[in-house]
């Protein structure tokens, strides 16, 4: 069981990422004839509530450089995430590479 | 958890940032003085950072058809304190702040708070209160990540009905409401983020269990079994 943990474990996360996708239907458009966008983020849902229950508000600050197009955003993004997930697989390595050396080096001792 | 730029009142702005300033200039304190002594820790507080960086750029779909993204503040603040986390999460929010037009400078102290702050000491407090009924430690690592994730979204949620109270109902009302955009959706992202800590915990017990054992994180008995 602990030997399979960590793979169970990130089948679970893929599960529970995967099923919204095919809970999720798109509704109908409305009246206006717009389509509903789904899988919009909660951030600007908020943003958008606001709006609702103060409509006198407005923004008095503006961001000081948008990401020019979307693309470009999820370029960010993902350099965020890759510079995180380098990060980690490299100490991870280094880290089962120790393991595996201490161990070579202890068995060398007792021989 | 992001609070767009611009989407508080100039006094919340400036009280939110008040109240996160001490916990990043403690948190700096914290971690030059764990470097100083544990020069060897460098690297895992590293981890904790990527870790953050990695949660917090992984927008993922969600229950009520919406998107959000975890936050990993709950790895950095079993593994070393609540306070180290203040900073880490504030490059973090800075750098999507500048860059991605996600979040603001003026919002930067409230999401500071929520993320950095609440999330972290959320976290070490329900980490502490399950391994002290004694809770099995990956299972005291899920519930503290998980629950750091979804009180830093519930705090966003605090944030901002305080901010835009409802005209007929108040604090509590507009409360519920941002909570629907919020919290509920984070639920599912909330277990998953809770998982994926104890995925990189798991790792490290096996590979790292001398550091673990050394920060008091687990016990010389769980490094054995």
């Amino acid at each position: 069981m602990k030997k399979y943990q960590n793979i169970i474990l990130l089948f679970l996360v893929v599960v529970l990422t995967a099923l919204p996708l095919w809970m999720v239907k798109t509704p109908e458009p409305g009246p206006d004839g717009k389509e509903v966008e789904i899988f919009t983020g909660a951030d600007g849902q908020a943003k958008d509530l606001v709006g609702t229950i103060a409509p006198d508000y407005k923004p008095w600050f503006k961001p000081l450089m948008e990401p020019p197009s979307g693309e470009i955003e999820s370029l960010l993004f993902a350099l965020q995430a890759a510079l995180g997930a380098g990060f980690i697989a490299y100490y991870l390595g280094v880290s089962v590479t120790r393991t595996k050396m201490r161990k070579a080096q202890e068995q060398g001792k007792k021989c | 958890m992001h609070i767009m730029e611009g989407f508080l009142p100039v006094t919340h702005a400036i009280g939110w940032s008040l109240a996160s300033a001490p916990f990043v200039g403690y948190g700096l304190y914290v971690i030059k003085k764990r470097i100083r002594e544990k020069p060897e820790q460098r690297m895992l507080l590293g981890v904790a950072a990527a870790f953050t960086f990695v949660l917090s750029a992984l927008k993922m779909p969600s229950v009520t058809g919406s998107c959000s993204h975890p936050t990993g503040t709950g790895l950095g603040a079993v593994l070393f304190s609540p306070g180290a986390m203040a900073p880490i999460g504030a490059v973090v929010l800075l750098f999507q702040a500048l860059l991605l037009a996600h979040g603001g400078l003026t919002t930067l102290g409230a999401n500071i708070f929520s993320m950095a702050v609440v999330g972290p000491f959320a976290a070490t407090l329900v980490y502490r209160l399950a391994r002290g009924i004694k809770l099995p430690f990956s299972f005291a690592v899920f519930l503290a990540a998980s629950l750091a994730d979804l009180l830093t979204y519930v705090t966003t949620a605090g944030q901002l009905a305080f901010a835009f109270p409802d005209p007929v109902g108040g604090f509590a009302v507009s409360f519920a409401k941002f909570c629907g955009v919020f919290a509920v959706t984070q639920i599912p992202l909330a277990i998953s983020e809770g998982l994926l800590t104890v995925v990189v915990f798991n790792a490290l017990t096996r590979y790292n269990a001398r550091e673990l054992q050394d920060m008091n994180v687990l016990t010389g008995q769980e490094v054995r079994a």
